[in-house]
């Protein structure tokens, strides 16, 4: 649907590189291609225009360097604009002085508060704190079912009243519960609501006066689009928020909503919730979200991942052995098994510059792996280190049978395998990054 | 954006006479616009939409009052930004000004009412599509599919108020949300709906395969089957997804009649690739539009309906039973476009 705002640039730009400075004519081509840009990650029109000026300034008149096209350079300078609308580094949360730390959770319906309080209940456990959570949410069916469930997995206790009580009540009284029983950290879910809907909002204003939160949290899906800016000024105008949860950033909004909010009202998005499992919850990181916005691939994300996985001797010991192309299927099993802990390989290649790009509409498979592996693993410690060994048909045939597969599937990973080498041999000798002819192993 | 309930389901002739059942347990369906212009959902809506529309239709007003010529280039430019803001998204958005550009050229449209007028015409023509739902078949099998939080179940409950159908049967297919199978028991509970269940984490293909041979041996006239929130962009939940349709689709050739896709209405650009995902692997029918009661204008389903193709059936405007409608083009236009 869209091409990264970088390759948009370039060709907006083709032929600037090394020129000096950009002129009026190439900046207004510029800010033509951001605006777009930002308008389809769903950022506010009346954001983008105010953000656009402030690019143009920086723009024109701008030194191009030799060392970046003129695409990268502008979009450098859009990269660092909006890393620092939406506050620089990561905003992290402070606990009371006094405990407990009472954090309140308002949002839409459906926008995942109460996922996200489980999430942040088990967030700030590992961080020593002794969670507990308040029930408050007596609207949407089976709401309070839902967070005692999640309570339950987590081994947290939660507070409820079933659905008769009056929300603010049971804040009231869930927060005093959480006090007399030595919690230090309570979160309290309330019911998700329209913001035109002004019974509600004042209803959330008194859950508010009842539990007296020293924070409160906006919950937002990364999806919303243009609304986002009147949802916020709204739960700014009666709940106050003081920072953002960011919610579903496992799909492939781009979410300039975030950005809209924060510019808005100045509340920084405080935490990045991505899936459904309850781990899946971390402080968020402007600077990346600069980058996913702009489609620009998540590649801080995606080295500190990696960072965490490898050994880093090992990992240049082998990036040794790839570009001379003498891997063999012992490293590639430990490559594998590597990628496999950073997480669903989908998240993975989408955060690569680029690459989201070319697989926005490639089908990734997380059992692919599981097939290779199996293949792999089949294998007699010598075939791995001898692919040449796999030449030999009755022993393809016994991997296929080892490994649940067929043995045209082992001669593809095979063929794949050896045309790896081959382009890796390539890409070692200095011959650059090839373009990649055909994704390996089943992706298509 | 909706109208009345009377035609919307298309039933099996030997049906047709017979009026819904157990009416008198239901609310009152609400009166159509047509009955009754000033109050009813429509009013309604026209209120709870207000916070938008004051940003949204006073800019258009302003602009339209402003409007002297086509040739008027910062005219168009507003009306753009109207419909970006509007979510619409900015290829549809395009379309759709140049389109109306084009056509208030040829025909020399100078009038600020004319031009409103036209503006609600193109969103209607695009917004068009075959809204109405097939209950012929014996039991008629609805999908209900769409990503986390945008109102499958809850749509479930509320359509089965409306159906008029004798039997209605519901299965819990969510088996991952925590409490979202207590979630369609309250509401079946509360439709007087059988929900047939498995436990928490079980195989929803099998909830659903029990559900059609439940429904097909109990004789329900409808089965509505609720599947889990999914991001389209999850491939093994969407291959899950797959094989709940084709299961069903063994168990009762030619089922699942319908498959629904709930949208919510603050949803931006990304609902395309929703419905784009949604329709390749669960070959989606028709859309539910829901939450529109909040400030969102819903945009989306015109950028859907274009790019996607995929007709808009029904909309939610509120949190109530009889704040479901079936879609109506032109009034959902209006309700975009129209004057205060």
């Amino acid at each position: 649907m869209f091409d990264t705002l970088s390759e948009r640039l370039n060709t907006a730009l083709e032929g600037v590189r090394g020129s000096g400075t950009l002129t009026e004519e190439q900046v207004k081509k510029v800010t033509r291609e951001i605006r777009l840009a930002l308008l389809e990650a769903d950022v506010n029109y009346g954001v983008v225009k105010e953000f656009v000026g402030r690019v143009r300034e920086r723009a024109t008149g701008a030194e191009v360097s030799k060392a970046l096209s003129p695409g990268q350079q502008v979009v450098k300078i859009v990269h660092e604009e909006l890393a620092n609308l939406m506050g620089g580094s990561a905003h992290k949360l402070s606990y009371a002085s006094r405990p407990p730390t009472v954090v309140m959770l308002a949002g839409l319906n459906g926008h995942g508060k109460t996922t996200a309080a489980g999430k942040l209940a088990l967030f700030v456990r590992k961080q020593g704190k002794n969670p507990f959570l308040v029930a408050c949410d007596t609207y949407r069916p089976a709401a309070v079912d839902q967070l005692k469930q999640i309570g339950r997995e987590l081994g947290v206790p939660v507070y409820d009243e079933g659905t008769e009580a009056p929300p603010e009540e049971i804040a009231e009284r869930g927060v005093k519960a959480a006090r007399d029983g030595g919690y230090d950290f309570v979160i309290v879910d309330t019911a998700g609501r329209q913001v035109v809907d002004t019974e509600m909002m004042e209803e959330l204003k008194r859950v508010r006066k009842a539990c007296r939160p020293h924070s409160v949290l906006l919950v937002l899906d990364v999806v919303t689009g243009q609304t986002a800016v009147e949802v916020a000024q709204a739960f700014q105008e009666y709940a106050d928020f003081d920072g953002m949860i960011l919610t579903k950033l496992d799909g492939d909004a781009r979410g300039g909503a975030a950005l809209s909010v924060v510019s808005v009202t100045g509340r920084p998005v405080r935490f990045a919730s991505e899936g459904e499992k309850m781990g899946e919850f971390d402080y968020f990181y402007p600077d990346r979200m600069a980058g996913r916005i702009l489609g620009m691939g998540d590649v801080l994300t995606l080295i500190e991942k990696a960072e965490a996985q490898m050994d880093r001797r090992e990992a240049e010991a082998q990036s040794k052995k790839l570009m001379a192309g003498k891997l063999t299927f012992e490293d590639f099993l430990q490559q594998m098994q590597m990628i496999k802990k950073m997480g669903p390989l989908s998240g993975i290649l989408g955060m690569l510059p680029g690459i989201g790009q070319q697989l926005k509409d490639v089908q990734i498979d997380d059992r692919m792996l599981n097939r290779v592996e199996a293949m792999i693993t089949s294998m007699t410690p010598q075939e791995r280190r001898n692919p040449k060994l796999l030449q030999n048909p009755s022993r393809v045939r016994r991997i296929a049978r080892g490994s649940g597969t067929s043995p045209q599937d082992v001669q593809r990973l095979v063929r794949q395998f050896n045309e790896m080498q081959k382009m890796m041999r390539q890409m070692g000798k200095g011959g650059g990054m090839p373009r990649i002819p055909k994704m390996p192993f089943g992706m298509r | 954006m909706g109208r009345s309930w009377r035609n919307f389901f298309r039933r099996g002739k030997e049906e047709e006479a017979q009026p819904p059942v157990a009416t008198e347990e239901r609310e009152a369906p609400a009166a159509g616009p047509e009955e009754e212009p000033s109050g009813g959902w429509f009013g309604r809506l026209r209120q709870g939409l207000r916070r938008s529309r004051e940003s949204v239709v006073g800019q258009l007003n302003a602009a339209v009052a402003e409007f002297r010529d086509a040739d008027d280039e910062e005219f168009w430019e507003r009306v753009e930004e109207i419909l970006i803001a509007s979510d619409v998204g900015v290829p549809t958005t395009a379309k759709l000004v140049q389109q109306l550009e084009q056509e208030a050229l040829e025909r020399n449209i100078t009038g600020a009412g004319e031009l409103r007028r036209l503006l609600i015409e193109h969103a209607a023509r695009m917004l068009e599509g075959p809204v109405e739902i097939d209950l012929s078949h014996r039991p008629t099998v609805i999908l209900m599919v769409g990503v986390n939080g945008t109102g499958k179940t809850t749509t479930i409950g509320k359509l089965a108020r409306h159906l008029p159908a004798r039997k209605v049967m519901f299965a819990a297919g969510d088996t991952f949300r925590a409490a979202a199978i207590e979630q369609l028991q309250k509401w079946g509970e509360r439709v007087g709906a059988p929900v047939i269940a498995r436990e928490r984490g079980a195989d929803a293909a099998a909830v659903a395969h029990d559900a059609v041979e439940a429904a097909k041996r109990e004789g329900v006239d409808v089965l509505i089957v609720d599947t889990a929130g999914r991001l389209h962009t999850k491939i093994n939940l969407m291959a899950e997804l797959e094989k709940v349709r084709r299961v069903i689709g063994r168990q009762l050739p030619g089922a699942p009649h319908e498959v629904l896709l709930t949208v919510d209405a603050t949803t931006g650009q990304n609902g395309l690739r929703q419905a784009k995902m949604f329709k390749d692997v669960a070959g989606v029918t028709g859309v539910v539009l829901t939450k529109l009661d909040g400030t969102a204008k819903g945009g989306i389903a015109l950028a859907i309906a274009d790019e996607v193709g995929l007709p808009i059936k029904l909309v939610s405007v509120g949190e109530g039973v009889e704040d479901l409608h079936p879609f109506d083009a032109r009034q959902f236009a209006e309700a975009l476009f129209g004057e205060l």
